[in-house]
């Protein structure tokens, strides 16, 4: 009797789910506990301490000019680490966003000239991608970076893309540079009131195409509002923006000669090469995912679609892409996410960025492995799962509802 | 699905759990060491002169050869070496983390890095400065005249520290560029990206040579900072740190005492006088208080040799003469503490 009782309660599936889930949770507060008790022993063994205060600390070291030191406003010893980060993190972003978005550009391009008709067009495609996404990132981002750096022309040389607004040489892309002055905050409230007014607008206009069939022309009527809009308070208020102008300079001493710091806007050679190797290598693989994606549609709804006459752009547009969307947006997300973790390569050719200035130069003053590199990954994550929660609620939003 | 994932996840757990416990609270290095049966040595990713490997994987320098002492020291045997190329970035925390047991890569010793990051230096064995390199076209002579330019270095180095305070001293701008290799940092300098090349003047003198055209590159008679480098121990185990620093100080005090790998086998059978007899292990117990054979000393003259003898084979061939690292006999400030 009692031999049967404990059988049965061996057999019992619940119990017996209890018992191991119990066991796993020990395991895994056993394996956290040990972690961080071993942790702290260690570091306590070697006289180091865990905390967070450095972050206060003034950084002694220059940074390369780039869009995380102009909005940190960063100046050698009296910015902390803590703008060090901050700094870090922009120029993450900035590249990965992009990257993002020169990558969806060019992947759904290349993606569509895949399945052209035409024989050169669509061997170039697959040519394209073969070549781009079946070699390492690192390599093709030193290709480039040196590639670039050897294609331009010296310091004290230029080429004029645009003569005195646009030029580029071995140390940069030149722009001219905005300078804000007051008064220009109203033509930006200007421009979000245009957005409100074409998205109500939008609305409208698709209700009143269902009531009455009557179609409206929303793109015009809405470039029209958002470009005359702020304009007309741009020119109210005084044009309250300046323009300065990079200043190049071809006399005095040989070190001089070339483009004066502190004139005009500069985008770093190696900033372009990191967005440059990151959308040609990711756009490779969101154009296979757009090929799936428009391949996994039905030829049924094509031949629909032109026996109602539609021509064959619009039945890309209107019909093929909608459909394929859902099948294409989950994988791209995924390469957006590889795409931001694979910015971190960008701290071989020196372009400033999160693992470059923070888990390098400011790791090696400071010393706190453990607090930095976590900072970092905390970085990653948050963006990672920002960029997957929006392409998580876009996907809900664009996915065919059937009926 | 879910549980398989929990148990997955417990497994892991279970396993890091063990073995961060076998690593934590083990036992001195010298007997971790002796147990594997060679001597993990933490090295650049290739500088000539200090730490550079050739075609067929071989190490050889002046940072090199300490680790090989340290290993003749260790094993009477100075091939028990395995070397870990490491960046400038890297190599704190590849010692920390225990992945080596000597740092030997051309390493700052500062105050920072002695007393916050849980290292130790165990002595200096080459005295250095931080230099800078322009191309002769340039037309400077004086690093004073650099303000407005662009400069190359490595990440994660005092470079970047010392170059920063020297402009900012001289109310000078300029703009930084930092690599994390070395090898890009020439590529680009070479490139014409920078103005300036700069880091410790050995380095800039062994990097050199990689230039399409050393020649028509110039290093400023500036030198910026004091940049002694020598070899880093974590901190906590005095029996280790004394195995180095005293490996060091052996062959630095050999060549002070004339002993060379070539005559050292003489001393056993001739009478020598009593320093170069401690120094052999003829006389005294100086090897069993640092936990080694009493021949320590002895197997790292025969099988590395001098401090001379290394020099001479490594750092001479960039045309760094020994100025400063000579010995203090010879005019330099090479002073080790005696052996007794």
């Amino acid at each position: 009797m009692s031999n049967s009782s404990l059988t049965s309660l061996i057999y019992d599936a619940r119990l017996r789910g209890y018992v191991f889930q119990f066991l796993i949770l020990a395991l895994i507060v056993f394996g956290v506990w040990s972690l961080v008790d071993n942790t702290v022993t260690n570091l306590a063994e070697r006289g180091k301490t865990v905390g967070f205060g450095f972050l206060t600390a003034n950084a002694g070291f220059q940074i390369s000019d780039t869009l995380g030191t102009w909005a940190m406003d960063y100046s050698v010893g009296e910015s902390t680490y803590l703008d060090v980060y901050f700094i870090g993190i922009i120029n993450t972003f900035l590249v990965a966003i992009l990257g993002i978005v020169g990558a969806t550009f060019l992947g759904f391009t290349i993606g569509i000239m895949r399945l052209s008709r035409n024989f050169i067009i669509r061997s170039f495609a697959t040519v394209y991608i073969e070549l781009l996404r079946n070699l390492p990132l690192l390599l093709q981002l030193f290709f480039w970076y040196f590639a670039v750096l050897r294609a331009l022309p010296s310091k004290r040389e230029k080429i004029d893309i645009i003569p005195d607004f646009i030029s580029v040489n071995i140390t940069g892309l030149y722009l001219p540079a905005p300078v804000v002055e007051s008064g220009f905050i109203y033509s930006v409230i200007a421009l979000g009131v245009a957005l409100v007014m074409t998205f109500i607008m939008k609305r409208w206009a698709e209700k009143r195409q269902l009531e009455t069939g009557q179609r409206f022309p929303v793109f015009w009527a809405a470039c029209g509002v958002l470009l005359l809009l702020p304009l007309a308070i741009f020119a109210m208020t005084g044009s309250p923006l300046e323009w300065t102008f990079p200043e190049f300079k071809t006399d005095g001493p040989m070190l001089r000669r070339g483009f004066q710091s502190g004139t005009g806007m500069v985008l770093v050679p190696e900033m372009m090469a990191v967005w440059l190797a990151l959308t040609l290598y990711t756009a490779a693989f969101i154009a296979e995912i757009v090929r799936a994606g428009i391949l996994a549609i039905n030829k049924g709804q094509t031949e629909a679609s032109y026996s109602i006459g539609l021509k064959p752009g619009l039945t890309l547009r209107l019909v093929i892409i909608p459909q394929a969307l859902r099948v294409i947006i989950p994988p791209l997300t995924s390469q957006y996410l590889n795409l931001t973790k694979n910015s971190s390569l960008a701290v071989a050719i020196a372009y400033p960025e999160l693992v470059s200035v923070f888990a390098g130069t400011a790791l090696n003053q400071v010393g706190k492995e453990i607090e930095m590199i976590f900072m970092m990954m905390m970085v990653y994550l948050t963006f990672s799962l920002a960029t997957a929660a929006f392409m998580n609620w876009f996907n809900a939003r664009v996915k065919l509802i059937e009926r | 699905m879910k549980k398989l994932t929990l148990a997955a996840l417990g497994v892991a757990g279970a396993m890091i759990a063990s073995t961060a416990m076998a690593d934590g609270h083990g036992n001195s290095t010298l007997a971790q060491v002796k147990e594997k049966g060679f001597i993990q040595c933490g090295v650049s990713q290739g500088l000539p002169g200090f730490s550079n490997a050739d075609d067929s994987g071989n190490w050889t320098g002046l940072d090199v050869d300490l680790c090989r002492a340290v290993a003749a020291a260790v094993f009477g045997d100075s091939d028990a070496v395995k070397f870990t190329p490491l960046s400038a970035k890297q190599r704190f925390t590849a010692l920390a983390s225990g992945e080596i047991d000597i740092l030997s890569r051309n390493t700052t010793w500062t105050m920072t890095r002695d007393t916050q990051l849980g290292l130790n230096f165990a002595g200096v064995n080459y005295y250095d400065g931080q230099g800078m390199m322009v191309p002769t076209a340039l037309g400077v002579t004086s690093a004073l005249e650099l303000d407005g330019a662009n400069i190359c270095t490595n990440t994660g180095t005092t470079t970047e520290l010392n170059i920063t305070d020297f402009f900012r001293a001289n109310g000078m701008s300029f703009n930084l560029v930092a690599f994390e290799k070395a090898d890009e940092v020439v590529a680009a300098y070479d490139s014409g990206r920078c103005d300036v090349y700069t880091t410790d003047r050995s380095g800039l003198a062994a990097q050199r040579g990689k230039l399409t055209a050393p020649d028509s590159h110039m290093v400023l008679s500036e030198i910026i900072s004091k940049e002694p480098l020598g070899p880093v121990v974590r901190q906590g185990d005095d029996q280790w740190f004394n195995i180095v620093r005293w490996s060091l100080n052996a062959m630095i005090n050999a060549e002070e005492l004339g002993i060379t790998s070539a005559n050292v086998n003489a001393t056993e059978f001739n009478d020598v006088s009593p320093s170069v007899a401690r120094l052999v292990g003829k006389e005294g117990n100086f090897g069993a208080e640092l936990g080694l054979d009493n021949k320590w000393a002895y197997n790292i003259i025969r099988q590395v040799g001098n401090y001379a003898e290394s020099y001479e084979a490594n750092v001479t061939p960039l045309g760094l003469a020994r100025g400063v690292n000579a010995l203090w006999s010879d005019g330099g400030i090479l002073y080790a503490a005696p052996i007794r």
